[in-house]
C-alpha cells in the first residue's frame, strides 16, 4: 500500500491503522497529530482508523516558534 | 486536565495578566524559535521569567537534525504552551494547523490546548498579516471553541473587527516579525488601546513582533498594553540569556511606569529647585 506522508511517498505491507503506522515510524502518539486527506483524526480513533491506498497524511509535532 | 501553577501577583507587583481563562504571572510571552540549542532556549526562558511560551506546529522529523523534540525541553507544568499558526498564508491552512496544535496539546494535558496564536500571513517578505484571512479564520476558530489570540498589524480598525469577531486578545505588531525595529507607530497602538478598552478596560492587547531590545518592551508597556510577545530579540541576541534578563526587567519597568502615571511632556523647563531664596539676579 502506498501512502503519502508529509509529502513523501512510502510503501507499506498489508492493512494498517494509524496506530500501527505510528508504531512502525517509532513516533510517540501523544506528541503528534495526524491528518488524513486534510482531515484531523483524533488520537482516540487512531486504533480503528484503517488507512487506504493513496491516502495522504500529515504527521506533525511541536517545534520552536514565535 | 493538568493545570499550570497560578500565581496571584506578577513579577512587576501588579495584578496578573488575564488572557481568556488563563492567568499569567508574567506579562512577557516568549517564542521558542531560532535558539542555537534547545539548552540555550531553556536557560533563556528561565531568565525571562515567562510562564507562557509559543510553539509552532511542524511536520514530524523535519524539526531538528539530531532528532530531539522540543517537548523534552519544555516542562508542561511550568509553561503554558501557546501553539501558533506561523507560516500559514491562508485561513484554511491556519485552521488545519490550529486544530492539529490543539490535538497535540490535548495529548500532553497542557491547558494551552484551548487556545491558539493565530497568524495568517499576507506575504513572505514582510510577514505582514493578511487582515481578511485573519478575520475569516478568527470567526471559524471562535465557532470551534478556540480562544483566539490574533496577530495583526497596528491598524485600529482591523483590531476592532477582530475583537468584534470574538478574539480573546488582539496582538498588533510593533513592526515586522523579527525586524527589531521596535514600535514604529505608537500612536496607532494608543488608538487600538482606546478603541478596544473603551468599555472593556481589561480586554487584553499584546504587542507581538518587532521588538529589538529592552527599551522597545518598556516603551510598549508604558503605552498601556497588557503584555509583549517576542522571540527573535532574545534568541538572536549575542547573549540570549542576558537579553532575556533585560526583557524581564523591561516588562516590569514599563508596567510600573504605566501604572505610576508619567508626567506630561512640556516644551519648556520647570525647575526642580525652588526659585525663591536663590541668590543673585534672575535674567528675564
Amino acid at each position: 500500500m502506498r501512502l503519502s506522508i508529509n509529502g513523501e511517498d512510502r510503501d507499506f505491507d498489508g492493512a494498517l491503522s494509524i496506530r500501527d503506522l505510528l508504531g512502525q515510524l517509532e513516533l510517540a502518539s501523544q506528541q503528534v497529530a495526524v491528518e488524513v486527506n486534510l482531515e484531523l483524526i483524533p488520537r482516540d480513533q487512531h486504533e480503528r482508523y484503517e488507512l487506504g491506498e493513496g491516502d495522504s497524511l500529515e504527521i506533525v509535532t511541536l517545534a520552536g516558534g514565535g | 486536565m493538568a493545570t499550570v501553577a497560578v500565581d496571584t501577583k506578577t513579577s512587576s507587583g501588579d495584578d496578573p495578566l488575564q488572557l481568556g481563562n488563563h492567568v499569567l504571572a508574567s506579562r512577557l510571552v516568549v517564542g521558542t524559535g531560532k535558539y542555537d540549542t534547545l539548552e540555550l532556549m531553556q536557560q533563556s526562558l528561565e531568565a525571562a521569567r515567562t510562564r507562557c511560551v509559543t510553539v509552532a506546529v511542524r511536520r514530524e522529523r523535519l524539526y531538528d537534525a539530531r532528532g530531539k523534540n522540543i517537548l523534552d525541553y519544555l516542562d508542561p507544568q511550568r509553561y503554558l504552551l501557546l501553539p501558533n499558526t506561523a507560516g500559514c498564508y491562508t485561513a484554511q491552512d491556519a485552521l488545519r494547523t490550529a486544530r492539529m496544535g490543539r490535538e497535540i496539546l490535548s495529548g500532553l494535558e497542557n491547558p494551552g490546548a484551548d487556545w491558539v496564536k493565530l497568524e495568517v500571513l499576507g506575504d513572505s517578505k514582510t510577514l505582514l498579516p493578511d487582515p481578511v484571512g485573519t478575520l475569516e479564520a478568527t470567526v471559524q476558530l471562535v465557532a470551534e471553541g478556540f480562544q483566539v489570540l490574533c496577530y495583526t498589524n497596528d491598524d485600529p480598525v482591523t483590531a476592532r473587527r477582530l475583537k468584534e469577531a470574538g478574539a480573546t486578545a488582539v496582538m498588533p505588531a510593533g513592526s515586522p516579525i523579527g525586524s527589531g525595529q521596535g514600535i514604529l507607530n505608537p500612536n496607532n497602538i494608543r488608538i487600538i488601546l482606546e478603541y478596544l478598552k473603551a468599555n472593556d478596560p481589561n480586554y487584553p492587547v499584546i504587542v507581538d513582533a518587532g521588538v529589538g531590545t529592552a527599551s522597545d518592551v518598556a516603551m510598549a508597556m508604558e503605552l498601556g498594553v497588557d503584555g509583549v510577545l517576542l522571540n527573535t530579540a532574545i534568541a538572536a541576541a549575542e547573549d540570549p540569556v542576558l537579553m532575556a534578563h533585560a526583557m524581564h526587567h523591561a516588562i516590569c519597568a514599563g508596567r510600573q511606569a504605566y501604572l505610576a502615571g508619567r508626567i506630561p511632556k512640556r516644551l519648556y523647563a520647570t525647575a526642580s529647585s525652588p526659585a525663591e531664596g536663590a541668590i543673585g539676579r534672575r535674567p528675564r
